[in-house]
């Protein structure tokens, strides 16, 4: 089993999401994490999709989306050569005055944001890859993680080496 | 600016109208209910006949029928709420045999949309997963594309469905309207070009094989590539298999013909595709019905998979060899490339020696039932009595496996039934739209009593509107394909497949103003089919059969079709 990364060009039209992820669903595909948004050209809509699967059902995938009259483009990306982030936010348990400090050093640590600092309470956002993400998830735990909201993966291919 | 491109004011059902009639619109299958009275009462102020259905299933087969005849998308209508949501199952006939249909249903106006309004349904919703694309128009203006491209759409590539949902509103207001005479679909590429380097590769592959075979599926009949695939049958004397929705793409009287694969396949067709050593797969998506287990299939095979549609090669299968395009063009690039080699086979090879003599064996040695009306004998008398150029549908069931085993297809693409879905209730009313597409020629049912009390009420249809088709109807009284798994499975536990001498279809045709036979012997069987091919006016042909006959041979689901069951 892999974890692919599909970008797909959509057409930004009302009714295109349902299509893409009803396709997903009648061909038993399995959709790990989806993020969606207008690109350069406000004519189009970018949607990443992260899936897991053998070789043959990626492909599968893949051409699947192709076939779809409303995708304009379709491509799965090299995990190895492209950015890809995912941006979270954790509601972290203050149990003790002491955690405050302990939550900012780790968040400073993984270059997070402190959002809305209670005493009950501290949000921290990131924008890291998942590996980063469920890294830190553990280590909130130990405070007490009281709820946590992800984006899904958003991604884009990097250029080619110019030699 | 040329005269085409004119604005005009007008209310969008006019635009509906006007756009049908620029796509050569003649006919339309459907019924009418709150929500398209809009477009009906422009429907009978323009030259388009309307062809009134009794229930709107019937209006998607007729389409669907008329489709796959002419290759042009037929058209139904359709009210909203019920009415579409009736239409649901003949769209998804559609998509799963690759026919060209264009469906107009009418929607709530705009601002009830999502107010759980009377007769409303999200049928592109549901509809989704079965179309080939769909377009809800916003405001009238937007009629007039996507009927051009809804039209392109669902009759280039690989044909399916595709659904037009027009609010009431929208069908009632006037807009500016201007008519495009061609359209663009940006994300829709239909036709890639053979690729010429992997056309090659199969011409080396196919040439090196010891114990070639070609299999043709329902691609062949869609892109007419009949003349492309007897020539390069003929020129290397490569039997030719067919799946079940491939019948009709070679003539099954010619000596390289072996029949249809598959579940009830042929004994020599799938005794021989176990053999082969390398297959030319051409138009088929190799369905579990014709190919039994997917990894049985491609054990010792070399697989040639050419389809349209990219996304069908390595779905079921693994190919050595892919070539994506119009499968017309690829056998006409493949048949340059053999002429170009100056490549002869003898017809002597050891390959095609053992090839006549096991379809010989199979064609004199294969069981039939013993009876007068066995259904191999009924079917051949209605061979021998109906003109080659006949066009044929069936329903679902015994009778449609009996007609693939037992009734040739000869002339190219005559031969038509709802091999995908497997609608039960297809065959009629499909008939029906056979017949409006090819008045000339006579148009056959070849049914089941089962299947065909699920869309009889088409007889006031085929009797008004004066389309006299043929309903064969091979009568054993039950469900049979059901009653023969539970024989065959379920150790004779006969449940809910008794249809118990009801109703009596020689009075039921009468009471639709329709011609009732009934054929107890072969005497009567050949005087009934010669009375109904002179007929004026639909013919309906009770032919009551033994209800404990078997369709034979048999590859069990979840077996190889080397496992086939044979008739004891």
């Amino acid at each position: 089993m892999v974890w692919a990364i599909l970008s797909i060009k959509v057409e930004n039209k009302p009714g295109i999401l349902f299509k893409v992820t009803h396709l997903f669903r009648s061909r038993n595909f399995n959709i790990d994490s989806i993020s969606v948004g207008v690109t350069e050209d406000k004519k189009y809509s970018r949607m990443t999709i992260t899936t897991i699967g053998d070789e043959k059902q990626i492909t599968q995938i893949v051409k699947q989306l192709d076939k779809m009259i409303d995708t304009i483009e379709v491509r799965r990306l090299d995990v190895n050569n492209s950015v890809y982030r995912e941006l979270v936010m954790f509601k972290i348990k203050v149990n003790k005055p002491e955690d405050s400090m302990e939550i900012n050093k780790l968040a400073s640590a993984y270059s997070a944001k402190i959002h809305d600092a209670k005493k009950e309470s501290i949000i921290v956002e990131m924008t890291a890859t998942p590996h980063q993400i469920s890294a830190f998830e553990e280590l909130a735990k130990k405070f007490g993680l009281k709820e946590m909201a992800r984006t899904g993966i958003t991604a884009l291919e990097r250029e080619e080496h110019e030699h | 600016m040329s005269d085409n491109n004119k604005m005009e004011n007008m209310i969008g059902a006019t635009a509906l109208m006007k756009s049908l009639e620029k796509e050569g619109v003649k006919e339309v299958f459907g019924l009418p209910g709150g929500a398209n009275l809009p477009m009906y009462d422009e429907l009978g102020k323009s030259n388009i006949r309307h062809i009134l259905v009794r229930h709107e299933q019937s209006a998607a087969h007729m389409a669907d029928g008329f489709g796959r005849v002419s290759r042009k998308p037929g058209v139904c209508f359709a009210t909203s709420g019920p009415g579409a949501t009736n239409l649901l199952t003949g769209i998804a006939t559609a998509q799963a045999d690759s026919a060209p249909m264009v469906a107009v249903t009418g929607q709530v106006p705009v601002a009830m949309i999502g107010k759980d309004a009377f007769q409303e349904s999200d049928i592109i919703g549901m509809a989704n997963p079965a179309l080939k694309y769909s377009y809800q128009p916003r405001t009238p203006e937007e009629i007039p594309t996507m009927v051009k491209q809804g039209f392109y759409i669902a009759e280039t590539g690989r044909p399916g469905p595709v659904l037009l949902d027009i609010p009431k509103d929208v069908q009632q207001n006037e807009g500016k309207f201007t008519f495009p005479d061609e359209v663009r679909v940006p994300g829709y590429h239909p036709w890639a070009d053979p690729d010429i380097t992997n056309t090659a590769r199969a011409v080396e592959l196919l040439l090196s094989a010891q114990k070639p075979i070609i299999l043709a599926g329902g691609g062949v009949i869609i892109s007419s590539a009949f003349a492309e695939l007897q020539s390069i049958a003929e020129l290397l004397m490569i039997p030719v298999v067919t799946t079940f929705k491939g019948k009709g793409a070679f003539p099954e009287n010619h000596p390289l013909s072996l029949g249809p694969i598959g579940m009830h396949g042929h004994a020599e067709a799938n005794k021989l595709m176990t053999e082969a050593d390398c297959v030319l797969a051409i138009g088929t998506r190799f369905s579990d019905r014709s190919v039994g287990t997917f990894a049985e299939f491609e054990k010792n095979l070399k697989i040639i998979h050419m389809d349209v549609d990219p996304a069908e090669i390595g779905k079921n299968q693994t190919t050595s060899v892919a070539v994506v395009g119009d499968v017309r063009a690829s056998l006409r690039i493949f048949g340059k490339m053999l002429m170009d080699k100056a490549v002869r086979t003898s017809d002597d090879n050891p390959w095609l020696k053992h090839v006549k003599e096991v379809k010989q064996y199979w064609r004199e040695n294969l069981k039939i039932h013993p009876g007068e009306m066995g259904a191999a004998k009924i079917l051949r008398k209605l061979r021998e009595l109906l003109p080659n150029e006949s066009i044929v549908t069936t329903e679902v069931g015994q009778h449609q496996m009996w007609a693939s085993l037992f009734f040739d297809a000869i002339h190219p693409g005559t031969f038509f039934s709802s091999t995908g879905l497997g609608t039960m209730g297809w065959g009629f009313p499909a008939a029906i739209g056979a017949k409006t597409a090819r008045p000339d020629v006579p148009v056959v049912d070849i049914a089941g009593d089962g299947s065909f009390n699920m869309t009889e009420n088409s007889l006031a249809t085929a009797v008004l509107e004066d389309l006299p088709v043929i309903v064969f109807l091979i009568n054993n009284y039950s469900l049979g394909m059901v009653a023969q798994w539970q024989r065959t499975f379920y150790d004779r536990r006969m449940v809910g497949v008794d249809l118990k001498k009801c109703p009596d279809y020689v009075k039921l045709a009468e009471s639709y103003g329709a011609q009732g036979l009934r054929a107890q012997s072969m005497d009567e069987l050949d005087s009934a089919i010669k009375t109904a091919l002179k007929s004026d006016v639909a013919t309906v042909i009770d032919i009551p059969i033994d209800p404990e006959e078997d369709v034979l041979p048999f590859v069990a689901p979840g077996t190889g079709l080397k496992d086939m069951i044979l008739p004891s």
